[in-house]
């Protein structure tokens, strides 16, 4: 089986989700091909076990996201097969386009695959699953944290192919995050604020926090609809971000569905919350009944001594 | 003047609860239909783009005879071209199936700009904007936060945000924005109820996907819940040892 995966990059960097890419194409019996945007992240890509060859693709337009263009280059350079990618939004959007112009079909978000190919993703925001199968070509995008990375130790041979497509958005202005903080959909462990936390104000106990564990500050929509210093990039659930990190620390949020959407597949599922009925105390490995203001001070001590 | 087609996809409320009957989602058991909420964020940009540069509004969902539904909604803003593609297997259409429909639709409809949301509230896919702007030649700007009438957006980048412009023919995908979709007026619900719906056939090749069925999701065993603060030592010791997250 031929199967083509699109880099996931970062910046000139690899993103660590191609290594589960690649894992999930092994898992078929394949030895991929990588597309490397640019060339960002080639050598990475080379170095990752199973990998059967990197293929830089180089032309003008990778200096902007395009995905029609970018689509149009990666789909100039691939074989036939399988193309695979990561279900991220640039990832979605070049996978979706690449199977439009060959006219086979797309499915996104796959949480399993197995040989045939048969797949499964969530959908109603994981409240349901779909299995299908597709028996000719196809593109897929795969859900982060879902597939055991291949290995390091690979020694895949490279080439460079000249490619571009015709890129029509024009970037006007690059507007700088305003804090340097990860991103949640990069990061491994989440802090998320809620209403509960009271005032924008508060979430610097969640910030403190989350230096000490390198992980990411996320909050609930009413956080973000109800205070202006709460970005809705922060924002987790049905109309924010859907995570899938290792550990989701839950304060002051009640656990509607809409935010559940958004970060039930999560690992391990902490919750602090004042009120024992607060619905997600359903979803939570651990609870704890408890107001932020007395469980935070502990939950920072603790934290310090075991890293 | 602008020609904007708005794709609204009818969908199970946010708050349902999900049913799986024989393999099935059981839709019989779905007591609320609502339009997408990207969908909607899409269709008040539309309603504002339009308003501000001129032109004109199409309403375009695919669907059962319920989508009507959120055609007249949005014949209660003002809309007043409706139109709704129906296909007998309309469940299991395959992406290409869903892309090449709407874009006949959008192409009869002689719009520039596509406004849609970045993916449905029931698939969760974020393929049908894509996949119309390759079939229609057009560029996509994906996930959609800000935009205004003279054509720029804001999207996210790695390292933030972007402002960015498009040649037409464009698709635009949005996300939430600061703008929720507009309440109706008592005017707009009457002219409403007299809106014309044009129903259209897909006319579109065969599905490339076989369907093996919905399951509901692994349930997690039930977690333990700890009472008061004085448990997040343990707590603590157990995402280190137990868990292994720490
Ligand atoms: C179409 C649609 C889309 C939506 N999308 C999203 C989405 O993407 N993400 C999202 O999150 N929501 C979303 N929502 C909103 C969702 O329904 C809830 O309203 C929202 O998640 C509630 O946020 P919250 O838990 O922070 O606030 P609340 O529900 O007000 O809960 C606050 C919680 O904090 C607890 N608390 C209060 N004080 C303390 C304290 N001192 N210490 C500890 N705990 C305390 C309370 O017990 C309570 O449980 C959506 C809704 C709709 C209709």
């Amino acid at each position: 089986m031929e199967i083509t995966i699109i880099a996931e990059t970062q910046g000139d960097n690899l993103h660590p989700v191609t290594s589960q890419l690649v894992g999930a194409a092994t898992s078929l019996g394949a030895s991929p091909t990588v597309l490397c945007a640019g060339g960002a992240g080639a050598d990475a890509a080379a170095g990752i076990a199973g990998v059967g060859k990197v293929l830089s693709v180089v032309g003008d337009c990778f200096s902007t996201f395009d995905g029609g263009a970018w689509a149009a280059a990666f789909d100039a350079a691939a074989g036939t097969g399988i193309i695979i990618g990561a279900a991220s939004a640039q990832g979605r959007d070049v996978v979706a386009r690449i199977a439009a112009r060959r006219s086979i079909p797309v499915v996104q978000d796959v949480v399993a695959i197995s040989q045939g190919l048969t797949m499964t993703h969530p959908i109603y925001s994981g409240k349901a699953m779909q299995e299908v199968t597709v028996g000719g070509d196809c593109a897929v995008t795969l859900r982060s944290n879902t597939f055991p990375p291949a290995g390091d130790g690979g020694s895949a041979e490279s080439a460079t192919v000249q490619q571009s497509g015709d890129v029509k958005i024009a970037v006007q202005e690059a507007i700088a995050k305003a804090s340097a903080r990860l991103d949640v959909s990069d990061a491994d462990i989440i802090i998320s604020g809620g209403r509960g936390m009271g005032s924008p104000d508060n979430f610097e106990h969640l910030y403190a926090l989350s230096d000490k564990l390198g992980a990411a500050v996320g909050a609930s929509r009413a956080a973000v609809d109800t205070w202006d210093e709460i970005p809705h990039s922060m924002q987790v659930g049905q109309t924010g971000k859907t995570v899938n990190p290792s550990l989701y620390i839950a304060v002051g949020i009640s656990g509607a569905i809409q935010h559940l959407a958004g970060m039930r597949t999560s690992k391990y599922i902490v919750a602090i919350n004042k009120d024992p009925e607060a619905p997600i105390f359903k979803v939570a490995d651990y609870g704890i009944v408890s107001t932020w203001e007395e469980a935070l001070p502990i939950l920072g001590d603790e934290i310090a001594k075991i890293l | 003047m602008v020609e904007i087609a708005v794709l609204l996809k009818q969908v199970p409320d946010t708050n349902a609860k999900i049913v799986v009957v024989n393999g099935r989602v059981d839709e019989s058991a779905i007591a609320s239909w609502v339009t997408s909420p990207y969908d909607e964020y899409a269709f008040e940009a539309a309603l504002q783009h339009t308003e501000a540069a001129g032109g004109s509004i199409t309403a375009i969902t695919l669907g059962p005879a319920r989508a009507d539904k959120v055609l007249k909604d949005a014949a209660a803003l003002g809309v007043t071209k409706l139109v709704r593609i129906w296909q007998d297997d309309w469940q299991d259409l395959d992406s290409n199936q869903v892309q090449s429909a709407l874009a006949n639709a959008v192409t009869a409809a002689g719009a520039d700009l596509v406004y849609c949301g970045k993916q449905s509230a029931d698939r969760n896919q974020g393929s049908t904007g894509p996949g119309i702007a390759e079939i229609l030649g057009a560029a996509c700007i994906t996930e959609v936060s800000e935009s205004d009438s003279a054509g720029s957006y804001l999207r996210p980048t790695a390292s933030g945000s972007e402002r960015v412009t498009v040649s037409s023919p464009a698709v635009v995908t949005f996300t939430k924005t600061q703008n929720e979709l507009r309440r109706p007026n008592v005017r707009g619900i009457m002219m409403a109820k007299r809106a014309q719906i044009e129903v259209v056939g897909g006319d579109v090749s065969a599905s490339q996907v076989n369907f093996n069925g919905h399951s509901s999701p692994a349930q997690k065993p039930p977690g333990k819940t700890y009472e008061g603060s004085d448990s997040v030592p343990e707590v603590v010791g157990l995402l280190r040892d137990e868990a292994k997250v720490l």
